[in-house]
């Protein structure tokens, strides 16, 4: 119960903080907006259930198509400007959204990859997704006609994503056994040799050059509501899943045999766990581009807040890499010329990850 | 009526012994296990039933710790069948396993920081469902768990920052915590200090005693002879020998299994038998013939340490059930005994005294009477190590300066020896 209590409290906190967060990134851009406008838009957006009719939609043969409409009514009116409100509602808040799952995303899929890899170096990455995703990516933007089907963009990252992360998890199974130290340089080797060939694409590549490194850097521009829409249902569905695992996870750091001395059912945790990450990770940067750190530091800084328990630490980091990410972005669009948010992310992240390194020794977790 | 009691009478125990039969807590039946290709285990039969507690001796690398992971399921089989509850363990579901035997094993460093508490809560994992908070089951289990190992004082504290010895009965905690009928358990006492090792032996056998079964790897011979009903010698993979502790622990079995020399006596405070290792004779030191005249406790630890320290070692005359005579007799000495309160007679003090005669020093323990003076006088002075001795000429020293002092009288001989001089 004590867990319970604690784990409220502190989501409630970083709710708080992301609430913050996201209105100020949204006042903030070339329009200046009041927060207090912000804030309006935002509550005038909540909407609940406020009524259900059921119907009958068709008729197919003798059996009745039912259908349930269920009518949602706004709880505030409030008067806002209507500029104000276009910007919020059509250019800022897709954006901060997108920012918002991706972080969340990211700094949860991160603090399952080091839990699952007992490894403080694990990152969402480290089983080939990003890189996968990439090179998926920069295909299609160098040689659009070899990507089947008529996938966009985003399809082809995603789906470069799964097949890096499924195909180095296939890699190292042998016997039904997935040993993690085989895991992690499976992944390593999958990255490397991806690397390559996102070089060598490059090397292709003439007139979308900058298209192809702006998306490798990371990037959140250009969201527009219907980018957004998967990401944003499938990335909290995908994170209920991790949650339901956090004591398992848990009882895994203890090390495999030790948790399946306990009653886990370690290989199907370990696959489970494995590609609930990737998928996640796969949804937030076949949309963004590679953007790094989040998952690698967020966790980080909460385990040393709020300890290594999983079933605070994973909704905790979740939440905080929502708020960082927004934050990061929020920095990346100030500036005269847009920077890619992974610039920014790294570019914050790395000097904070020096510094927890100097003040406490991170040889474990 | 009461043909039926008569029959109730006598069905407790042979059901018991039926069931017991049918399905024991632990079970190994021609268990082969291979790691890397090497052959760990080989044809290894073994059967716990509840209310036991087994002993598992043996060398390092003698497969006992491969033994307790093959029981508990973490190793594929070469051959053979593992079972727990009677179920080989092949066939059931993880969860299932960790309902019917809980393990502690021998070196889990934590790397994260969970309270106490935390690890010891761990121990519920098999009995809850994925979705369910803990209920007052699991809180009351956690709490005895607490409470019997003696960690509640700390349970609050990142189990990284306790001591070794108070994370091992953490752990021993969140065995207890899974409330299983089996408990397998790897080194439970190492690291420990003597009072702690005690308690933690003790628990275990209270828990036995409630009717688990247990299976320990146990390093220390005098714990294991102590607490286990039976004791199994592993070596090389393969049951030496099983039964019980005094009919296991003889010194043909620890020089076969350890290759060790041991002096086996009987602890005179437990009445358990007691393994004193001794080392292997060292060929080049100073070592050499040495009587020792005397009687008692302290003789007795003359006898052993000399004999440790390589020497070949005589003993006499002394009475035949004197605690000496049974050290001398266990490490192997010499001995010229003669019978309980009769005295030393002629015969006995003739061959102590050839014997005396020939050893390189004689370490008198005690005023002697008159026939062992007799036989301590047979060597000069100088090459005589007294001990409270103070009727005789010679080297006067302590106890504790005994195998020093003997090991320079030695070398001195050798030393006249390459000179070509003997004295006496």
């Amino acid at each position: 119960m004590r867990t319970l209590t604690r784990t409220a409290g502190w989501s409630a906190a970083l709710c708080c903080l992301l609430a913050v967060v996201v209105t100020a990134s949204a006042a903030l851009g070339p329009v200046r907006v009041p927060p207090v406008e912000v804030a309006k838009v935002l509550l005038n957006g909540l909407a609940v259930p406020a009524s259900v009719e059921f119907g009958v939609r068709d008729t197919v043969g003798p059996l009745l198509v039912p259908s349930v409409d269920v009518g949602f009514a706004p709880v505030f009116a409030y008067s806002v400007e209507d500029l104000h409100r276009q910007i919020v509602v059509n250019i800022r808040l897709p954006r901060i959204l997108l920012g918002a799952v991706v972080g969340f995303g990211l700094a949860a899929a991160g603090t399952v990859m080091q839990g699952f890899f007992r490894n403080p170096m694990a990152d969402p990455s480290i089983i080939g997704v990003s890189s996968g995703a990439a090179t998926g990516a920069v295909a299609f933007l160098v040689f659009p006609a070899t990507i089947p089907f008529g996938f966009g963009l985003q399809g082809a990252a995603f789906c470069g994503a799964l097949l890096a992360a499924f195909g180095v998890y296939a890699i190292a199974t042998r016997n039904g056994h997935t040993p993690v130290a085989t895991l992690l340089l499976a992944g390593v080797a999958v990255q490397t040799f991806l690397g390559a060939v996102i070089s060598y694409l490059q090397l292709q590549a003439e007139n979308n050059l900058r298209e192809v490194v702006a998306w490798l850097m990371g990037h959140l521009g250009n969201a527009s509501w219907d980018e957004v829409r998967v990401t944003v249902v499938a990335v909290p569905l995908l994170f209920l899943v991790l949650l339901a695992y956090a004591r398992d996870l848990n009882v895994l750091l203890l090390g495999e045999e030790e948790a399946r001395g306990l009653g886990i059912a370690v290989e199907r945790t370990k696959f489970v766990l494995l590609s609930v990450s990737a998928l996640i990770t796969a949804a937030g940067v076949a949309v963004t581009g590679v953007i790094g750190f989040v998952g690698l530091i967020i966790p980080h800084m909460l385990r040393l807040v709020v300890g290594p328990d999983h079933r605070i630490l994973l909704p905790t980091a979740a939440l905080a890499g929502s708020s960082f990410l927004v934050a990061a972005d929020t920095v990346a669009r100030l500036g005269a010329a847009e920077l890619p948010v992974g610039v920014v992310t790294a570019a914050v992240g790395a000097p904070f990850f020096l510094f927890l390194l100097r003040r406490r020794e991170v040889h474990e977790l | 009526m009461s043909r039926t009691d008569s029959e109730t009478d006598a069905g407790p125990s042979e059901s018991g012994a039926e069931r017991s039969v049918e399905s024991p807590a632990l079970g190994a039946e021609n268990l082969t296990v291979s790691l890397g290709g090497v052959e760990v285990l080989s044809g290894v039969d073994l059967a716990v039933e509840p209310g036991e507690l087994v002993g598992l001796v043996g060398p390092n690398g003698a497969g006992k710790t491969t033994l307790l992971r093959a029981l508990r399921g973490s190793l594929d089989l070469d051959a053979g069948t593992a079972r727990v509850g009677g179920d080989p363990v092949a066939d059931l579901p993880a969860k299932e396993v960790a309902r019917r035997v809980a393990s502690v094993p021998q070196d889990a460093t934590p790397s994260f920081e969970f309270t106490v508490e935390q690890v010891v809560e761990m121990g519920r994992t098999p009995h809850r469902s994925r979705f369910s908070g803990p209920d007052a089951a699991d809180a009351a289990a956690v709490e005895e768990a607490l409470d019997r190992t003696a960690v509640a004082q700390f349970a609050d504290r990142p189990v990284t920052a306790v001591s070794g010895g108070e994370r091992q009965r953490v752990l021993l905690a969140r065995a207890l915590a899974q409330s299983t009928p089996a408990l397998l358990l790897d080194e439970p006492t190492a690291g420990l200090d003597v009072n702690h090792a005690v308690r933690t032996l003790e628990l275990v056998s209270e828990l036995v005693a409630e009717g688990k079964a247990a299976l320990a790897a146990i390093h220390d011979l005098d714990l294991a002879a102590r607490y286990c009903d039976r004791i199994v010698v592993l070596s090389d993979g393969a049951v030496l020998a099983a039964g019980p502790p005094e009919g296991v622990l003889t010194r043909g079995s620890i020089r076969e299994a350890f290759d060790a020399r041991a002096a086996i006596t009987e602890d005179a405070a437990t009445g358990a038998p007691r393994v004193t290792p001794l080392p292997d004779v060292a060929e080049d030191a100073s070592t050499g013939r040495i009587h020792v005249v005397g009687t008692g406790g302290r003789a007795a630890s003359m006898v052993g340490r000399l004999a440790a320290a390589g020497h070949a070692v005589s003993l006499g005359v002394a009475p035949s059930g004197d605690a000496a005579a049974a050290t001398a007799r266990e490490v192997g000495a010499e001995t010229f005994l003669v019978p309980a309160f009769a005295g030393v007679n002629d015969d006995a003090r003739e061959a102590a005294a050839e014997r005396a005669e020939g050893a390189d020093a004689v370490v008198v323990v005690g005023e002697p009477a008159a026939g062992n003076r007799a036989v301590s006088e047979t060597v000069p002075p100088d090459r005589r190590v007294l001990v409270d001795c103070g009727s005789l000429d010679g080297t006067m020293v302590d106890d504790e300066d005994v195998v020093e002092t003997v090991g320079e009288v030695v070398a001195d001989a050798d030393e006249n020896r390459v000179g070509g001089f003997r004295f006496g």
